[in-house]
C-alpha cells in the first residue's frame, strides 16, 4: 500500500521488504519501484522483526514528519520516528504511505495496539543504526533502503 | 577472523599492529579459536577505534568480542581530553549502561525446588517484560528529572529498596554529573511508563543455583555456596537510554567534520570531550546511566515483593549491580603518568582489582564481583575483578556470550514453544509472552560462555569464581 509522489513508476518492479541476517541484530530492507515505496516497504520490515506485519489491523492513522540532509539519514530518522510511535503509543503499523520532498519527509501510518496474544510480539526495537544503511537507485530501476536495527 | 591479520603475544593476547592512521595498536584478549570465530569486522571496528582523537594505550576487545555499531560489542577504549581525546555515542551503544545484578537469597537449591513453578509464574506476573509491557509507575517530568538525576539513590529514597543495596551498585547507586536538562522530551516520553520493566531481546530475569565453586576464599566473600539460589537480572536504560543513543549519534555524526574529526565509520559518532556536545553527551548518558541503575533497582524490589509472599524466610540480599555499556571518568596510569582518562565499555564490565579505592568496604580487599550473563540453558558466571586487569585493559573484562546465531537464522531453526519445553525437561522454568522471542533467544545461538570466562581468566582480566545455572528464567 503506498502512495509515491513520482509521476513515472518503472513497470515490473515489485514492492518487497525482507530481513538480512547482523550478528546480534538484524537488518531491514525495502525494495521499492519508487524511493518512497522502498521507504514504505522498509517499515514492513520493521514491523516484521517484532511480529508478522499481517497480523496487524490497519485500523489507527498517525503523521509522522522527519528531515534529514540526505537519503540514508532521512531513512534512519523515518524507521526511528516509527520506533519512538511504537514505543510511546505501543502499537505496531502495517500500512504506510511515504511522500518525499527533497529533505522532508511526510508519511501516514496506520496501525493498532500491541495485542500481545494474538501478536506475540518477539522483540522491542531499539533503533535504526548506520550499519550496512544505503539508499540506492540500482541499475535496474528498483530503489533499495536498508539498514541493521538495534533489538 | 584471519589469524594471519594479527601478531600473537601470547596464548590469550593478539595484537593489530598500527597502520594506517591508527594512533595507538589493538589488543584482543582471546584464545586462538575464540579469535577464529570472530567476524572480520571486529578488526575492522577495533582498527577504526584506534584512529580516534585522543586514544591512550590501546583499542581493546575482549573474549567475547562481536560485530557492534563503530565499536565491536567487547570493546574497551579510553581517551584523554587534554590530548584532543573524545566521547563517542557509538562506543557507548544505544542500551546505555545494560547491566547485570545478583541478589543472594538465603535459600538452597532444596527450598526452591517445591515451589519452583510457584516462583516462576509470580516473577512473570509481578515485573513487566515483553513488547507492550508498562511500569506500575508513571513519572511526571518533576519525577523524571528527579530519577534522571538520582538513579538507584532516587529509587530507594521513594521506597523502592533500602541504604545498603547504594553500596553494592557502582558509583554507589548514583552517577554523578548527570544533566536530564540535556536529555530530549522524546528520550523521556519513552521512560514515562518503562520504569521497572525488564524489556525483551537477550534480557532476562533468571532465578539460577550455584553449581560450582572455583575460588573458595572469594566466594566465602561473595556469600556464595555450591547449592545456594541466588538471583540475577539484566536490563537497561530501557527506551530513554535507546533514544539518547539515537539522537546522538545522529548529532555527532552530523557534527564531527566541523570538529575536524575524520570518522573512519559513522557509528564512531564523536565529540571532543571539552566540546559543548561532547559535554551534552556526557550529561546526558550518565542521566541514563541513573535511568539503568533506578530500573534494576525498582525491579529487585518487585523481586524481593514476590519472594515475600512465596518464601517469607528469604532474604534477598544485593551482592552487586555491574553496567556494561558506559562512558566513566577514571584514574590510570599511561606509560608511568597518573591520568584522568573516559573510559568506554561497550558490551565490557568494569572489574576492578584488590585495593582499588572505588571500591565498596566488602570488597576492598579482594576485587569487584564481574557478573557474565549467559543464556537460559547454559550458565552465568560471577569472577573478581584483578590488579594486573588494570595495566591490560584499564580494568575491563567480558561481559557474556555474545550471539553466535542471528536471530533470523534461530527462528528458522527452533520453535520457541519446542525450546521451552525441552529446558522444561531440564528443570529450567522459563516464562515469556513471545514464543518467538523465545526461540530468537534459544541456547543454542549463542556462543559458549565458559570458553570466553576461560579466556577472560587466563588473560587475567578477571578470575573465575563461581558457575550458576537456571532454574527459573523470566524473558520479554
Amino acid at each position: 500500500m503506498w502512495k509515491g509522489t513520482l509521476t513515472h513508476v518503472p513497470v515490473g518492479i515489485r514492492n518487497i521488504w525482507e530481513h538480512f541476517a547482523h550478528g546480534a541484530d538484524i537488518g531491514v530492507r525495502g525494495i521499492g519501484a519508487t524511493k518512497e515505496a522502498a521507504f514504505e516497504q522498509s517499515a514492513l520490515a520493521l514491523t516484521g522483526v517484532v511480529t508478522d506485519p499481517t497480523m496487524v489491523r490497519p485500523n489507527v492513522a498517525i503523521s509522522i514528519a522527519c528531515e534529514s540532509p540526505t537519503d540514508d539519514l532521512l531513512l534512519v530518522d523515518w524507521l526511528n520516528a516509527l520506533v519512538y510511535e511504537m514505543a510511546t503509543r505501543r502499537m505496531l503499523f502495517s500500512a504506510f504511505t511515504v511522500s518525499i520532498t527533497g529533505t522532508q519527509l511526510r508519511a501516514t501510518a496506520w496501525g493498532e495496539p500491541v495485542d500481545r496474544t494474538r501478536h506475540e510480539p518477539a522483540v522491542e526495537v531499539k533503533g535504526a543504526t548506520y550499519t550496512a544503511l544505503r539508499v540506492t537507485h540500482e541499475p535496474d530501476g528498483r530503489w533499495l533502503a536498508q539498514c541493521v536495527v538495534d533489538v | 577472523m584471519e589469524l594471519s591479520l594479527l601478531t600473537r603475544k601470547s596464548e590469550v593476547e593478539w595484537w593489530i599492529e598500527p597502520h594506517g592512521g591508527m594512533r595507538v595498536p589493538g589488543i584482543l584478549y582471546a584464545t586462538e579459536s575464540l579469535v577464529k570465530d570472530m567476524d572480520e569486522k571486529v578488526h575492522e571496528q577495533v582498527t577504526n577505534v584506534a584512529k580516534l582523537p585522543g586514544i591512550e594505550r590501546a583499542s581493546y576487545a575482549m573474549p567475547d568480542a562481536h560485530w557492534g555499531y563503530g565499536f565491536p560489542i567487547g570493546g574497551v577504549a579510553a581517551f584523554d581530553a587534554e590530548r584532543g581525546g573524545v566521547v563517542s555515542a557509538g562506543g557507548v551503544g544505544f542500551d546505555i549502561s545494560c547491566g547485570v545484578r545478583l541478589l543472594g537469597t538465603g535459600l538452597r537449591v532444596d527450598d526452591i525446588e517445591p515451589i519452583k513453578k510457584r516462583v516462576a509464574e509470580e516473577l512473570s506476573r509481578s515485573v513487566p517484560a515483553g513488547v507492550g509491557s508498562v511500569g506500575r509507575l508513571h513519572l511526571d517530568s518533576v519525577e523524571m528529572d528527579a530519577m534522571l538525576a538520582g538513579g538507584a539513590r532516587w529509587a530507594v529514597e521513594s521506597g523502592y529498596g533500602s541504604a545498603p543495596d547504594l553500596e553494592r551498585i557502582e558509583e554507589h547507586g548514583c552517577m554523578a554529573g548527570a544533566k536530564p536538562q540535556e536529555v530530549s522530551d522524546h528520550a523521556k516520553n519513552r521512560q514515562r511508563d518503562e520504569m521497572g520493566t525488564l524489556g525483551s531481546g537477550n534480557h532476562y530475569l533468571e532465578v539460577q543455583q550455584v553449581v560450582k565453586v572455583f575460588d573458595t576464599a572469594v566466594a566465602d566473600v561473595f556469600q556464595l555456596r555450591e547449592g545456594d539460589v541466588v538471583i540475577s537480572i539484566h536490563c537497561g536504560s530501557r527506551g530513554l537510554g535507546h533514544q539518547i543513543g539515537t539522537d546522538f549519534l545522529k548529532r555527532m555524526t552530523l557534527a564531527a567534520s566541523t570538529y575536524g574529526i575524520d570518522l573512519p565509520d559513522r557509528e564512531l559518532a564523536s565529540a571532543p570531550i571539552d566540546s559543548p556536545l561532547g559535554q551534552a553527551y556526557l550529561g546526558a548518558m550518565r542521566a541514563a546511566i541513573n535511568c539503568a541503575l533506578a530500573n534494576r533497582q525498582i525491579i529487585t524490589h518487585l523481586v524481593r515483593r514476590a519472594f515475600a509472599g512465596i518464601a517469607p524466610r528469604a532474604e534477598l540480599k544485593l551482592l552487586y549491580d555491574v553496567s556494561h555499556n558506559t562512558c566513566k571518568v577514571e584514574t590510570h596510569d599511561v606509560s608511568g603518568r597518573t591520568k584522568r582518562l573516559f573510559v568506554h565499555r561497550k558490551g565490557a564490565t568494569r572489574a576492578l582489582g584488590p585495593g582499588h579505592p572505588d571500591l565498596p568496604p566488602a570488597f576492598a580487599a579482594i576485587g569487584q564481583p564481574v557478573l557474565i550473563g549467559g543464556t537460559m540453558g547454559t550458565a552465568s558466571y560471577v569472577l573478581v575483578g584483578t590488579k594486573e586487569g588494570l595495566t591490560r585493559s584499564f580494568g575491563s573484562s567480558c561481559h557474556g556470550a555474545g550471539r553466535s546465531m542471528s536471530r533470523h537464522a534461530a527462528v528458522k531453526k527452533w520453535r520457541g514453544r519446542e525450546v521451552i519445553d525441552e529446558l522444561a525437561a531440564r528443570g529450567i522454568l522459563v516464562r515469556s509472552p513471545s514464543p518467538r522471542g523465545v526461540a530468537e533467544e534459544a541456547p543454542g545461538a549463542y556462543k559458549d560462555v565458559t570458553a570466553v570466562v576461560d579466556a577472560a581468566d587466563e588473560a587475567g582480566l578477571s578470575r573465575k569464581v563461581a558457575r550458576l545455572e537456571p532454574l527459573v528464567c523470566v524473558k520479554g
